[in-house]
């Protein structure tokens, strides 16, 4: 059973409430960063090798050290509570079964980066969750926690819960802080960076829920131990949703490292695929990154067992590898289509595009269209090769990196599977698509 | 001052221009292809995607190259950077992919499009466009609509630059029409019926890179090369008062702005010239213009390159057929 | 834009509003948009006419159009009436795999509609919506602010049910949440 950082206590009566969770050692972290310079605690951030877990696992303590400190101007923490990939719902679960871990981790995060004014920006479905925190949030006031001279130390913060209203693409860094604005969720073009200019011109650090979160337990346990949990430069614990055809769908915490084989199989993780069945291919970090077929998530092309880190599922490039990305894995069975998953997925990004820059709006749109075309029977052989050609031509090209993530599944889709689609091109097993089609009232392509 | 080098030729620019500003200052072949950036209009570009070029080197001090391809209208040069437009396959491939994604939805209806003869997409698309639409499904559609009496919006043929947005932001007192809906179904409206009436927003009509916004006073009067530019000026309260004005005979079909060779007008003009000065006896004419910026704004040109790539596709079709 | 007179909203309503601005600083009022316009939703049956948007762009002192450009970006806000009870299926790859288009198929049946239309009752309107972080509990349907998770067509009959029978108007910020 892997060190539980974050998930800690569940089971505990009341540990949704301030009561509940100062009973069981809440807060004490808070108690300790109050003492330390905010500097120290940035340092203890980057000693501990935090990588953002919102999915680009960007180095923490490197980011925070980027934020400018001009004379006279306020910095902001914003913490990116959007969570809209597909396959991804850990930040929900944290949010809702313990809300004072992110409020804690908030204060203390804002407390390093010099920020006195901070944002949970959580999206607008989540409106229970919304409610919780905002719960949790008048409580931590109460407590003293929040607001003026917090606990004596002089440090004053405010923090406030923000709703979105439904848009993945709101989850895209500069697009969340536009959003803040309240204006529509256009990616902004970088430079300038959030860390110069951000949240109404002012630099601002952009956070996802479980990286602030964790800054808890590291305070709480020093960098340096965190940093000896996980292996090489995946460090500590990690959040995985994982769903699909498995026998315990939920949230895992992981100590970065477990074999893949024993996530899938093990009955402390995913206890097996479904109803006996065999293992078709897995998305290992959110609709966004490479599937892979069995063999290759199991087992790198080198025939090295593949981990749970960074680094081993990225193993083999795109060409044989993937991304831990948000940690959302998503397990298909032995009877799943690929194309059909896929289609799914493009029409999520279809429908998610802000529609600023070209090769996202109409590229998006397009393949969704001859994916439409394929799994309604009416393929042809070059329709593989277009979409092939269409992703390429979206792929690096955009404003933000939605216009890759977008690519990606219909790559590696065509890459690890093509024999599927030439499949359905080839009308084998068209009895059952029909109904998928009819899905959302789809009009023939 | 930062040196920076665009296939090949050097050149010092002040600090803060974009790749793109330094490559008109060069001039020629290396210029990228714009359709969202306009240089009189600020944060304008980084939209369409038409000027990516690739970075093979960031800078003297940091000269590794940039991972992907940029938008040379919003990166700024640094010293020692070294730029690849025309000499990168590549890019060239991409700007081929990003013309096609910006024609997917647009109609092919410049025989009866008022703007042909000056559609920067046009040019765009014969310069560095597939030659086959590769394409199989319906585009999308959208009712025309008047905004104003003067302004007619063409949706359809919207590429989505948000110029026009940005004239009503920067220049005009309010800003009635924006973009509306998201993604694929964005589309630039006023979403109540309401007229974007001012005494700038005739400017809307220049800036429009394609025929979705147009003039309702010149409509289907003729086609623009059969029409004769002019340069001529007034003494006018509001703006410069220098425009062009656009000639059939003895009549003026309109007035607009003066383009320069990469389609941006010199100075944005005031409604009351664009729509209410229709008579020469209104202006000073100070000669005919000379129109260098569109390469298939003669008639003549424009039927040349037609009938080149039809050869073209002809030979590669029978081509085809000898293979097989 | 001149605000129509018949739209306002509740003292409560408008009380939560100022404590909203309240959390942005001086003249940053514009981010308090979405959470309002949320309210608005609750406020006024459901949805986002032209005059409760011209209504909003008037509390916050911005041009209308800047409330509509808003406004249809967000799928959570509907640009027309909806039923009483807005079922938003998840339709995406997780949900998919664990049967959502038997989920979406069997309500359209119960309510002889389909995904994108409201029964003629005006009490059920059907969308099919992308991921909405449940995934481990897949099937799932949301309904106001309520996720229904790990559904079955008999679960998914009961909650129709109790909705016909309680007949009140569900929306995401529930309207008894909109106490200042
Ligand atoms: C299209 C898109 C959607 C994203 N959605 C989320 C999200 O829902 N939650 C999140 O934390 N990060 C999301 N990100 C990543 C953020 O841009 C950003 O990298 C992150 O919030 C940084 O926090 P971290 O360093 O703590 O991971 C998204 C990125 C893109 C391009
Ligand atoms: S890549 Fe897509 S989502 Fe990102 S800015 Fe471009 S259109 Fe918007
Ligand atoms: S001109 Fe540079 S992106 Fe459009
Ligand atoms: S796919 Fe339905 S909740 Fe994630």
């Amino acid at each position: 059973m892997s060190r539980k950082l974050l998930l800690d206590n569940l089971d505990k009566p009341g540990i949704q409430s301030l009561t509940g969770y100062s009973d069981n050692g809440g807060y004490e972290a808070l108690r300790k960063a109050l003492q330390m310079k905010p500097e120290e605690i940035v340092s203890e951030v980057q000693k501990s090798g935090l990588r953002g877990r919102g999915g680009a696992g960007f180095p923490t303590g490197m980011k925070w050290s980027f934020i400018a400190k001009p004379e006279g101007v306020p910095r902001y923490l914003v913490c990116n509570a959007d969570e809209s990939e597909p396959g991804t719902f850990k930040d929900r679960y944290l949010m809702e079964h313990k809300p004072h871990i992110l409020i804690e981790g908030m204060i203390i995060s804002s407390f390093a980066l010099g920020a006195n004014t901070s944002y949970i920006y959580i999206r607008g479905e989540m409106m229970y969750v919304f409610h919780i925190l905002q719960k949790a949030i008048d409580e931590a006031y109460a407590a003293g926690y929040l607001g003026k001279n917090i606990l004596g130390s002089g440090f004053n913060l405010d923090l406030h819960v923000h709703c979105g209203a439904g848009a993945y693409i709101c989850g895209e860094e500069t697009a969340l802080i536009e959003s803040l604005e309240g204006k529509r969720g256009n990616p902004r073009i970088k430079p300038p960076f959030p860390a110069v200019k951000g949240l109404w011109g002012c630099p601002t650090v952009v956070n996802n829920v479980e990286t602030i979160a964790a800054v808890v337990p590291i305070i709480k346990i020093t960098g340096e131990e965190y940093a000896k949990i996980g292996i090489g430069k995946s460090t500590g614990t990690k959040l995985i949703s994982a769903s699909g055809h498995i026998n315990k769908p939920g949230v895992y915490e992981i100590e970065l490292g477990v074999p893949v084989e024993e996530f899938i199989y093990s009955d402390a993780y995913c206890g097996g695929i479904k109803n006996g069945k065999q293992l078709k291919a897995v998305v290992a970090g959110g609709s966004s990154v490479p599937v892979l077929p069995a063999h290759l998530i199991l087992k790198t092309a080198a025939g090295e067992p593949r981990l749970m880190t960074y680094e081993s599922l990225a193993d083999g490039g795109f060409a044989t590898g993937t991304m831990l990305g948000s940690g959302g894995f998503i397990v298909m069975d032995e009877d799943t289509s690929v194309v059909k998953n896929l289609w799914t997925f493009a029409h999520f990004y279809h429908h998610e595009s802000c529609g600023q820059c070209s090769p996202c709006r109409e590229g998006t749109g397009w393949m969704y269209r001859i994916l439409n075309k394929i799994l309604n029977g009416k393929g042809e052989m070059k329709d593989i090769d277009l979409l092939w050609n269409i992703q390429g031509n979206i792929e690096g090209k955009t404003i933000c990196p939605l216009g890759d993530a977008a690519a990606w599944p219909v790559a590696s889709s065509i890459r690890h599977f093509r024999s599927e689609f030439e499949a359905y091109i080839n009308n084998h097993g068209m009895k059952d698509v029909k109904h998928y089609y009819r899905l959302n009232n789809l009009q023939e392509a | 001052m930062p040196k920076v080098t665009i296939d090949g030729h050097t050149i010092e620019v002040p600090e803060g221009t974009t790749i793109l500003e330094a490559a008109r200052k060069i001039g020629g072949d290396i210029v990228p292809p714009t359709m969202c950036y306009y240089s009189k209009l600020k944060t304008s570009g980084g939209y369409c995607r038409t000027c990516l070029v690739k970075v093979s080197k960031g800078s003297e001090k940091d000269p590794r190259p940039m991972p992907k391809p940029v938008a040379s209208c919003r990166q700024t040069v640094m010293d020692g950077m070294e730029v690849q437009n025309i000499t990168s396959p590549e890019i060239l491939d991409a700007r081929a992919g990003v013309v096609e994604f910006l024609l997917i939805n647009h109609p092919l209806d410049c025989p009866v499009c008022d703007q042909a003869g000056e559609c920067n997409l046009q040019d765009l698309s014969y310069e560095h466009g597939h030659e086959v639409s590769r394409l199989d499904f319906r585009k999308r559609t959208f009712p025309m609509i008047d905004i104003g009496d003067k302004i007619k919006l063409h949706m359809n043929r919207c590429i989505m630059c948000y110029r026009c947005v940005k004239v009503a932001e920067q220049l005009c007192p309010e800003r009635v029409h924006g973009v509306l809906n998201r993604g694929w179904d964005s589309e630039i409206s006023t979403y109540i019926e309401q007229a974007v009436d001012n005494e700038w927003s005739g400017n809307m009509i220049d800036v429009c890179p394609v025929g979705a916004l147009t003039d309702k006073t010149f409509r289907f009067k003729s086609r623009v090369w059969f029409t004769k530019p002019v340069d001529a000026h007034r003494n006018c309260p509001t703006c410069s008062g220098k425009v062009v004005l656009w000639y059939q005979g003895e009549e003026v079909l309109r007035v607009t702005g003066r383009k320069d060779q990469w389609g941006e007008v010199d100075e944005f003009i005031c409604n009351e010239c664009r729509f209410d000065k229709k008579k020469t006896s209104d202006w000073v004419i100070e000669g005919p213009r000379h129109i260098d910026r569109h390469s298939v704004i003669s008639q003549n040109h424009y039927e040349e390159l037609k009938k080149l790539k039809q050869d073209l596709s002809r030979q590669k079709k029978l081509g085809e057929k000898a293979h097989n | 834009m001149s605000a129509n007179k018949n739209i306002q909203f509740s003292d409560d309503a408008l009380a939560l509003v100022q404590k909203i601005i309240n959390r942005y600083p001086e003249g940053k009022q514009k981010s308090a948009l979405l959470p309002i316009l949320h309210i608005a939703q609750a406020e006024f049956d459901g949805w986002l006419s032209p005059e409760v948007m011209d209504y909003v762009a008037s509390l916050l002192k911005i041009q209308s159009i800047e409330v509509y450009e808003v406004a249809t970006f967000y799928s959570m806000f509907n640009m027309k009436p909806v039923g009483k009870c807005l079922i938003e299926v998840c339709r995406t790859g997780p949900c998919w795999l664990m049967g959502a288009e038997d989920v979406v198929r069997y309500i359209e049946k119960k309510l002889g509609i389909k995904a994108g239309e409201t029964t003629a009752d005006g009490m059920f309107t059907l969308k099919t919506v992308e991921c909405l972080a449940s995934c481990g509990t897949a099937p799932m349907m949301q309904i106001g602010e309520t996720y229904h998770e790990n559904l079955t067509l008999e679960k998914v009959d009961a909650i129709l049910n109790d909705h016909k029978n309680q007949g009140n108007r569900r929306t995401h910020w529930e309207k008894d949440k909109v106490k200042p």
